[in-house]
């Protein structure tokens, strides 16, 4: 089985909104070594002019997830979760994730190439807040190795 | 592990400079705090027998996990997570982690370009691991401006 390379300028439904939590936001703190009070401490989030908490950069992908999730599950895509690989990560931001967001995620296959008999993914998910702004964009290129 | 400084003035950079240097270590401990946190349940950075049945030779670190501290170095020298305006990783090599004796990882931040118009400023990163660079191309582009990157 090999990826469809009619997936690509694919739009998938916005998956459902993701409310960021102080303490999600705390505890993904504290898995990626985030020490910044402006992680931690709201009176210090709040001092540096934002209204709660500041989510590390890499927090978007958790709610990147949701949308990664339905691009394996795409029935026609032919992506065996088995074989893939994180290839690259890139997160481009409007303004920083805080708590007390609501944030929805949409997802476009911006390419599907192949490359020595594997394929490469690059997927691209836009973040939204509940006014409709753009908060971030998080891009994923997935690798999936061909048979052997 | 590093210190709270002012906002460095774009002005006062050079593109090479090192602007922070740190290093990680890291545990299995790690690992599952990650997973809880991000809610990246992948066996394969847990358990042995799950890691090996997939080729690998052991229990490697989430590459989100890198990709995550590698750039804290750099929060806390610009002072504010909010100045982060873009960052990008690839993926190169797995960090493994020994059961009883973890990693360590170790990270340098240097200057890579200088964009004075936009205010903005690229840093460079390099993550080491057993003597091999884990991350290429790691980027995090630095918002320097006055005023912090807060909605409108």
């Amino acid at each position: 089985m090999s990826v469809n390379p009619e997936l690509q300028g694919r739009v998938f439904p916005p998956v459902a909104p993701y409310l960021v939590g102080r303490e999600k936001v705390r505890e993904f703190a504290r898995a990626v070594f985030a020490t910044n009070p402006i992680n931690h401490d709201p009176e210090a989030a709040r001092a540096a002019g934002y209204a709660d908490v500041v989510a590390p950069p890499t927090f978007a992908v958790v709610v990147q997830e949701a949308t990664l999730a339905q691009l394996l599950a795409e029935p026609d895509a032919g992506i065996d979760f088995s074989r893939v690989v994180h290839g690259d990560q890139r997160f481009s931001f409007s303004r920083p994730i805080v708590a007390g967001d609501e944030l929805t995620a949409t997802l476009t296959v911006a390419s599907v190439k192949s490359l020595g008999g594997h394929s490469m993914v690059t997927a691209e998910s836009r973040v939204v807040d509940a006014t409709g702004a753009h908060v971030v964009t998080a891009t994923s290129t997935l690798v999936v190795r061909g048979d052997e | 592990m590093s210190i709270i400084s002012a906002t460095p003035c774009l002005e006062d950079l050079v593109v090479g400079a090192v602007v922070a240097e740190a290093s990680f270590p890291l545990t299995r401990d790690s690992l599952v705090r990650y997973a809880g946190a991000s809610g990246d349940f992948n066996p394969i950075h847990y358990r042995d027998d799950a890691a090996v049945s997939v080729g690998l030779p052991g229990v490697l670190a989430h590459g989100m996990l890198t990709m995550g501290f590698a750039v804290q170095p750099v929060v806390d020298w610009a002072g504010d997570p909010g100045r982060i305006v873009d960052y990008q990783v690839r993926f190169t090599r797995p960090v493994l982690i020994d059961p009883a004796d973890g990693a360590v990882v170790t990270l340098v931040a240097k200057v890579g370009a200088i964009d004075a118009d936009a205010g903005i400023v690229r840093i460079d990163l390099t993550a080491t691991f057993n003597e091999t660079t884990v991350l290429g191309k790691a980027q995090a582009r630095v918002r320097l401006a006055a005023a912090p990157l807060s909605e409108a």
